[in-house]
């Protein structure tokens, strides 16, 4: 199958406005002979629920949580990016375009991000009418910050929760679609399968997880809005329930799988403290606008810190090593957060790490309590210092925070075409669960702005121009596709059930989770990538061998759920291996420790991996095959990314 | 470990849990004995210590409900020796330490009581009805697009910090666990006070009052009698003074709108 992106032609400022244009329209009142089913209600998934519910469309809305208020958009802290230029500081669309593609080390679209760029603007206009509180001036006027990666403020924020107003904006007009009947809403339901007629997406199955019942739904389209996969590392900043079922499932039925291997690191998590840890809790990047990174110059500094025989607080100016800034004076501290990671573990290697484990630096605000003052900051990350404090037990106002990188985001994802389209006809994807803006590193503050882009900007259109081409007959479950794949779907239920083995779902998460941060994690070489996919192999074996389980499948079940998301993350970890092994070359998140500057930067080769790796499917334990789609940059100059 | 405490030594703890099989069982206390719990671990990780250990063992798991744990998806709901959230001021379940507790503590947790939260099995409960009730008012009717520049109304710096306080709310029900009546008006008044104080929600505003508070009665929610278990025991801090808000649009819409019989 050859990769069609779809793009259309035309100068890249005008490509989504002729593209509006020349998509086909569905007449207004045939729109309520369609349906439409999202899963997933979070940002992308409750805007494009609310949206097409709005243009008329029958939309059924599914989430594994008891309400869509729940979904991992709602930890979002810091903020959401528009180029809006408020601030009068030279901001653009086409700047924001610009520090997008180049923030994502030059593999991500043009068109896609162009078109991001230009409706970031009507989102915050959407959201501010929607009644989404965000932080204002006292003028009365929105208040901006600044973001990694960007020399302009164009962040949009609500204190430290702005992915909770964000949500609730979107869920609050969700809600008015469900009270209006236009979107019929399914909770604690749980996409198993898709279901494909005639090579085109028509439906999906789902288990009800409080009774266990394996239910049909048929739709006209399907628009999977089911966020990243970064729980594959079992500890991350994701929600505990956040999986790449939904994603894995419609890949085996022919959607294919792009840049898997591009994960995000994020720069500023507390750190681990324990075997028991069960996830790990991002500060915002936002932090990084007044917090200074640093550790202890010498390494013999750093072992007496870790052996307690001085105080953080003790050590000189002279001691301590402000390595960001230092190392990028344009940038400093707000460099992107591949390259604030990669410095921070490079200073622990190194032996400069501090905590008892060794693995943190510290993000400092005894400069900015100074220069304003304690109250000051706390206005501004109030919320932050509080959670840090419940969480470590410290005070951040009196001693620095100690942070270290952890998984935070997933660019890899469902390849999509310029419609948002995978390779199933029928089949969209929106928000995280697609690849398609953030190349390899996504900028802070930009996945809010891709989710809503996608859901209340974008599918409205595109959807509409594939659901035109469609007759608009009843679409039934009656097509022997529904029997097949939910007798699949319970075949895989009773098989998990009746291993009877030893060893939890969680023990095999953790074990996968350390493989994955160990050799796919923030450094890579081929030779632990090679042994990390035996390894993955051997691991999967043992799991459908030896799972243990309890209870029963026609009830809620909370592990044998988990057991299923464990499985999956097991095939798409050997594929995120598999996929890091093709890419020989280092770029965004992506680093193979055999491509690097002498001054220890990510070397890409454009020449030969400027391409989307798309991944195929091709059966039970078969190896999975490579397409790829060249990347054109007809607007923005490759360069070595530099933010020195 | 890099935790806050170095010297605190693990805990041996006594659980005396809610076990429910599912909604038209009965449910009642089992106990159960953890072992080496460290400082350091959140409530939740002590919990996942118990059921790791129960499902090896070959029992069932304690289910219950939790996602984000860090304190903002409003998932946890446990009551914690006769407190939503347990012992520790202005907190959610997940971000509860277990430093806030003893070796040898015998620790009770049970699900949140109220008619209007049907237990689904364990310590999980169906909240459903929080959505009804901002389904049944709980927005701005604004369609997606064509919506006028963000910055063309101002908004006067401490009425959005008020609304934004009262938007933080997140939906975890501990104000109805908390309250004598089970009563959800610190709920409801939160929506109510956030829309009410923006301009964006003031043509709603007298049929969003009496909507929402039409549905919270219909849930079986009880009655508010201003003591302020809400208030106090609220993760997030929403005010009291909400109530105050909610009754006065409420008093106002009803004596200057026909919407409503």
């Amino acid at each position: 199958m050859v990769l069609e992106s779809k793009i259309p032609e035309g100068p890249i400022g005008e490509k989504w406005e002729k593209h509006k244009f020349n998509v086909k329209l569905v007449n207004p009142s045939n729109k309520r002979k369609y349906d439409v089913i999202v899963v997933g209600t979070g940002l992308a998934g409750a805007s494009a629920a609310a949206s097409l519910a709005e243009l008329g469309y029958n939309v059924k809305a599914f989430t594994f949580h008891d309400s869509p208020r729940r979904a991992h958009s709602i930890a979002a802290q810091g903020g959401i990016n528009a180029a809006k230029n408020y601030q009068n500081d030279g901001d653009s669309v086409y700047r924001l375009f610009y520090d997008t593609v180049k923030g994502g080390d030059y593999r991500s679209r043009e068109a896609n991000v162009y078109r991001l760029a230009q409706v970031s603007v009507n989102i915050i206009d959407q959201c501010v009418a929607q009644g989404v509180p965000f932080a204002r001036e006292y003028g009365g006027l929105l208040a901006n910050r600044s973001f990694g990666g960007a020399q302009v403020s164009r962040t949009f924020y609500a204190r430290g929760q702005t992915g909770q107003q964000l949500l609730l904006g979107a869920y609050s007009a969700l809600s008015r679609q469900v009270a209006y009947g236009k979107v019929k809403l399914y909770t604690r339901s749980e996409m198993l399968d898709l279901v494909t007629v005639d090579g085109q997406a028509r439906g999906i199955i789902t288990r009800n997880l409080l009774t266990g019942e394996i239910e049909q739904h048929a739709a006209h389209a399907v628009v999977l809005a089911t966020g990243g996969y970064g729980n594959v590392f079992f500890l991350s900043t994701n929600a505990m329930y956040c999986n790449a079922t939904a994603a894995w499932r419609a890949h085996k039925k022919g959607a294919y799988f792009a840049n898997p291997c591009f994960t995000q690191i994020h720069p500023t998590c507390i750190p681990v403290s324990g075997d028991y840890q069960s996830k790990l809790t991002l500060m915002s990047e936002s932090l990084r606008n007044d917090g200074r990174v640093w550790v202890p110059a010498t390494k013999e500094t750093a072992e007496r810190l870790r052996k307690g025989e001085i105080n953080v607080n003790d050590i000189q100016e002279a001691d301590r090593d402000y390595f960001l800034e230092r190392k990028y004076p344009a940038f400093g501290n707000l460099v992107p957060r591949d390259v604030a990671s990669r410095n921070a573990k490079l200073m622990c290697d190194e032996g400069k790490g501090v905590g008892s484990t060794g693995l943190a630096v510290y993000l400092d605000f005894a400069d900015v309590i100074k220069r304003t003052s304690a109250e000051a900051v706390s206005q501004k990350y109030g919320n932050l210092f509080d959670m840090y404090a419940k969480i470590t037990g410290e005070n951040p106002y009196e001693r620095p925070m100690r942070i270290y990188p952890a998984v935070h985001y997933t660019m890899g994802g469902l390849w999509v075409d310029y419609n948002l389209q995978t390779t199933v006809p029928g089949l969209y994807a929106t928000g995280e669960c697609n690849f398609s803006d953030h190349g390899a590193n996504r900028l802070g503050a930009s996945a809010l702005m891709q989710g809503l882009a996608d859901g209340y900007f974008v599918i409205p259109y595109t959807i509409g121009d594939y659901l035109a081409q469609t007759a608009p007959k009843p679409v039934t479950t009656e097509d022997p596709a529904f029997a097949e794949a939910t007798a699949a779907v319970q075949a895989r239920v009773q098989q998990l059930m009746s291993i009877n083995g030893n060893r939890t779902p969680d023990d095999f998460h953790k074990k996968l989770g350390h493989l994955m941060w160990e050799y796919c994690g923030m450094s890579r070489n081929a030779e632990g990538l090679r042994y990390a996919k035996s390894e993955i192999q051997q691991l999967k074996k043992e799991f459908w061998s030896d799972l243990k389980l309890a209870g029963t499948e026609t009830e809620m079940n909370q592990a044998l759920e988990k057991a299923g998301r464990v499985a999956d993350f097991i095939e798409l970890g050997e594929l995120m291996v598999d996929d890091a092994l093709d890419r020989n070359e280092s770029c965004g998140g992506h680093f193979r420790e055999e491509y690097q500057t002498p001054e220890g930067e990510a070397l890409r080769n454009d020449d030969d991996y400027a391409y989307v790796a798309a991944w195929e499917y091709q059966g039970e334990n078969q190896p999975e095959k490579l397409n790829k789609e060249e990347l054109t940059f007809e607007n923005v100059k490759l360069t070595q990314r530099s933010y020195k | 470990m890099a935790g806050s405490n170095p010297n605190a030594k693990p805990m041996n703890l006594t659980l005396k849990v809610w076990r429910q099989k599912n909604r038209i069982t009965d449910g009642g206390i089992v106990d159960y004995q953890v072992k080496d719990i460290s400082p350091d671990m959140s409530f939740l990780e002590m919990l996942d210590v118990l059921n790791e250990d129960l499902l090896r063992k070959g029992d069932e798991p304690v289910a219950f409900d939790h996602d984000c744990r860090e304190g903002i998806c409003g998932s946890c709901n446990l009551f914690i020796n006769g407190r939503a959230h347990g012992p520790e001021q202005g907190t959610t379940t997940c971000q509860l330490h277990m430093r806030k507790f003893s070796d040898g503590d015998t620790i009770v947790i049970e699900p949140w009581r109220a008619t209007a939260f049907p237990i689904n099995k364990d310590l999980s409960v169906d909240r459903s009805a929080f959505d009804r009730i901002i389904q049944a008012g709980g927005y701005v009717s604004v369609n997606t697009g064509g919506t006028p520049d963000a910055n063309e109304i101002p908004i006067p710096k401490d009425v959005s910090d008020r609304a934004f306080e009262a938007a933080t709310c997140i939906g975890c029900g501990a104000c109805v666990a908390a309250c004598k009546n089970a009563s959800a008006m610190l709920f409801v008044s939160a929506k109510v006070s956030q829309l009410a104080l923006l301009p964006q929600g003031h043509v709603e505003r007298k049929t969003r009052v009496e909507n929402m508070v039409a549905q919270m009665d219909i849930e079986g929610f009880g009655a508010c009698t201003n003591i302020g278990s809400c208030a106090a025991e609220c993760p997030v801090g929403i005010s009291l003074e909400n109530i105050a808000i909610l009754n006065q649009e409420f008093i106002s819409a009803k004596a200057t709108s026909n919407n409503l019989a």
